[in-house]
């Protein structure tokens, strides 16, 4: 059994998922979430319901393999020429330590940018990681992503935040 | 200059047999038109009366280009009003908000008060228009009310302008589908729920109504996203229970030839549908206790019909698209030339599980959300197209695709599912709608409407002329 990892790791966990999305390295990001871990962007503020609540994103690793493969596609034309994003994140606090269960809390305010051709949009948010520590390292069970404005009339947002 | 405005001729003219001209798309001085005319003459959805169950309920929208408010009347009734004050035009309610009003709308500028069926109800100082001119004003007349409001099945409708074609001539046999969506529900109702997609597209609006019957693009534009979805699929180890996902995505991706089989139905007005005989909706699992409860309320046979139709997209010209078999209803709502709002609601089948409604609502994010891959594939393409039809090159979009002459005279048909058909009926009812109100159509005002006396209908009678 790993000892626990201390806040520092998961701060850096944090810093480092962002930062794997910002360099277009989205396959080694997939790597990053656990077998049953999903990417959660709500559609209103404070939602808890997943099911009967539409969401922007709600996806698991099959989904989210798919979006990171259609990126590359030679017929993806909404990716000719390609989007690119930036993160701007607030230092992550840890909200909540588990070391029996080995499951953890994160918080994180950020600015996002993701910019294709001579458009940039700018969306803010909170970032919410439910991490678990399993032998191979630590695992994203669950990223939720609040938009501060996640019941605006978006354009296309085609990459991660 | 202007070249089309009071020029039914000029406007007849964009449209030929088999193809389109460009400025339908990008002229601004078109969209003028459209919102004044179009808009105006047909009847066009404004929301759902679920949104508003109880008298004092209302919803702020828009209809073309007018902010409306469709409010829930204390004798119960629908009421679709202008969202304007009649002081100094204040929007009563601010765009796109619901919310219950109580009796009265009162202005947040100078607290004038309306009832909900918009006729005026007072205003502080009163003593201060107690004189005879201001009984002459329009102000008087309280809120404008839109020509005339239908709710068909809990879906309301509105045609601006006071005279012009009926709610039943309009959409005739096309409401079969409206029927086929409430039906499914075994309580024969359904409630707007989950929330809406809210989708700005840089395009115009009617490349969005041409692409819900367009049935030669999925299977190309959508390889990116439906294509690598069943890609990936393929790779998961044997015997995987197959993700509704999955389900949703890969019917996009079907060959030429399961949607030629599909059918589509024209209807007159520019109505009309792809899943005659087929659909990608088709295929869908079935849910646990959904059927028992539409049997009960049904009984087997008449159940089997219900759920047996395919139906895959309507379009009820102008502006919005309904999935009878997935709930869905999408509007198009009309910014400018060259900007829509894409508004995707769903449904609650009243009486179903709740596993309907998860469909219905997984379906809407993967296809219609801003982050949808699929949206994103078909966004491209519009706002290319938006681009590309400012070239000088060439001045018309090609609508050919298995034109007979002879389907003038179908007003009502059912055709191949990759026929270009609908799309030529669609523009075919733009002009017609276009023109009734230009000079020398059928719906064109009066000489003496331009007298204040005639305008002085109350907004209650002028709700009440509703066909």
């Amino acid at each position: 059994m790993n000892p626990a990892p201390s806040d520092r790791e998961l701060i850096d966990f944090v810093l480092r998922e962002s930062r794997l999305i910002d360099q277009g390295r989205y396959e080694d990001w997939l790597e990053l979430f656990a077998d049953d871990g999903v990417y959660w962007m709500p559609l209103t503020p404070g939602q808890t319901d997943t099911r009967l609540q539409a969401s922007l994103m709600l996806e698991d690793k099959l989904l989210l393999k798919i979006r990171v493969e259609r990126l590359r596609g030679p017929r993806t034309f909404s990716q000719q020429p390609p989007s690119r994003s930036h993160h701007l994140l607030q230092v992550p606090t840890v909200e909540s330590r588990d070391e029996a269960s080995g499951v953890f809390h994160t918080h994180c305010a950020f600015h996002y940018v993701e910019t294709r051709r001579d458009e940039q949009q700018l969306i803010a948010g909170w970032a919410t990681h439910t991490l678990v520590a399993t032998p191979e390292g630590l695992r994203i069970r669950l990223k939720r992503v609040d938009l501060v404005n996640c019941d605006a009339a978006f354009g296309n947002l085609q990459l991660f935040i | 200059m202007t070249r089309y405005t009071d020029r039914p001729d000029a406007v007849t003219a964009l449209v030929r047999d088999t193809e389109i001209h460009k400025d339908c798309y990008v002229d601004d001085e078109v969209f003028r038109l459209e919102m004044a005319h179009l808009f105006a003459n047909t009847w066009v959805y404004v929301g759902h009366a679920s949104q508003v169950p109880q008298p004092g309920d209302y919803f702020a929208t828009t209809v073309g280009d007018q902010a409306v408010i469709m409010v829930r009347h204390e004798d119960g009734s629908v009421r679709v009003l202008h969202n304007r004050c009649a002081h100094k035009g204040v929007q009563l309610v601010s765009d796109g908000t619901s919310g219950h009003t109580g009796r009265f709308f009162r202005c947040p500028y100078h607290a004038w008060t309306y009832r909900t069926d918009g006729s005026l109800l007072s205003m502080p100082l009163r003593e201060g228009y107690a004189h005879p001119q201001f009984e002459a004003c329009e102000a008087t007349q309280g809120m404008g009310a839109v020509g005339a409001v239908e709710v068909y099945r809990d879906f309301v409708f509105c045609r601006l302008n006071p005279r012009g074609i009926g709610f039943a001539e309009f959409f005739g046999e096309s409401l079969s589908t409206l029927d086929n969506m409430v039906d499914r529900s075994p309580e024969g109702r359904l409630e707007v729920a989950g929330g809406v997609f809210r989708y700005l597209h840089r395009c115009n609006w009617k490349m969005l109504v041409d692409n819900q019957t367009d049935t030669c693009h999925p299977m190309v534009a959508h390889q990116s996203s439906a294509g690598t979805a069943v890609r990936v699929w393929e790779e998961a180890p044997p015997g995987t229970p197959k993700p509704m996902a999955v389900e949703q995505f890969a019917p996009f991706v079907s060959p030429y030839e399961f949607f030629e089989k599909m059918g589509i139905r024209v209807w007159p007005h520019g109505h009309g549908h792809t899943g005659v005989s087929n659909s990608i909706h088709a295929a869908y699992s079935p849910i646990p206790g959904y059927w028992e409860a539409m049997e009960a309320a049904y009984g087997e046979e008449q159940a089997r019909l219900i759920l047996g139709e395919v139906r895959h997209n309507t379009v009820y010209f102008p502006n919005i698209m309904v999935k009878g078999p997935i709930q869905t209803l999408r509007l198009f709502k009309p910014l400018a030339a060259d900007r829509t709002l894409v508004e995707s609601w769903t449904f609650r089948l009243v009486g179903a599980p709740d596993a309907l409604l998860e469909r219905t609502i997984t379906y809407n994010r993967l296809i219609n959300a801003p982050t949808s891959v699929v949206g994103h594939d078909d966004l491209e393409v519009y706002e290319r197209s938006q681009a590309g039809l400012r070239a000088r090159g060439r001045e018309w979009l090609n609508l050919a695709r298995l034109y007979d002459p002879a389907e003038r005279h179908q007003p009502t048909a059912v055709t191949n599912g990759t026929n270009e058909w609908q799309m030529r009926n669609q523009m075919r009812a733009w002009v017609h709608f276009m023109t009734a109100s230009m000079p020398g159509g059928a719906y064109a005002p009066q000489a003496s409407a331009s007298s204040p006396t005639t305008s002085s209908t109350p907004p209650s009678a002028a709700q009440e002329q509703a066909v």
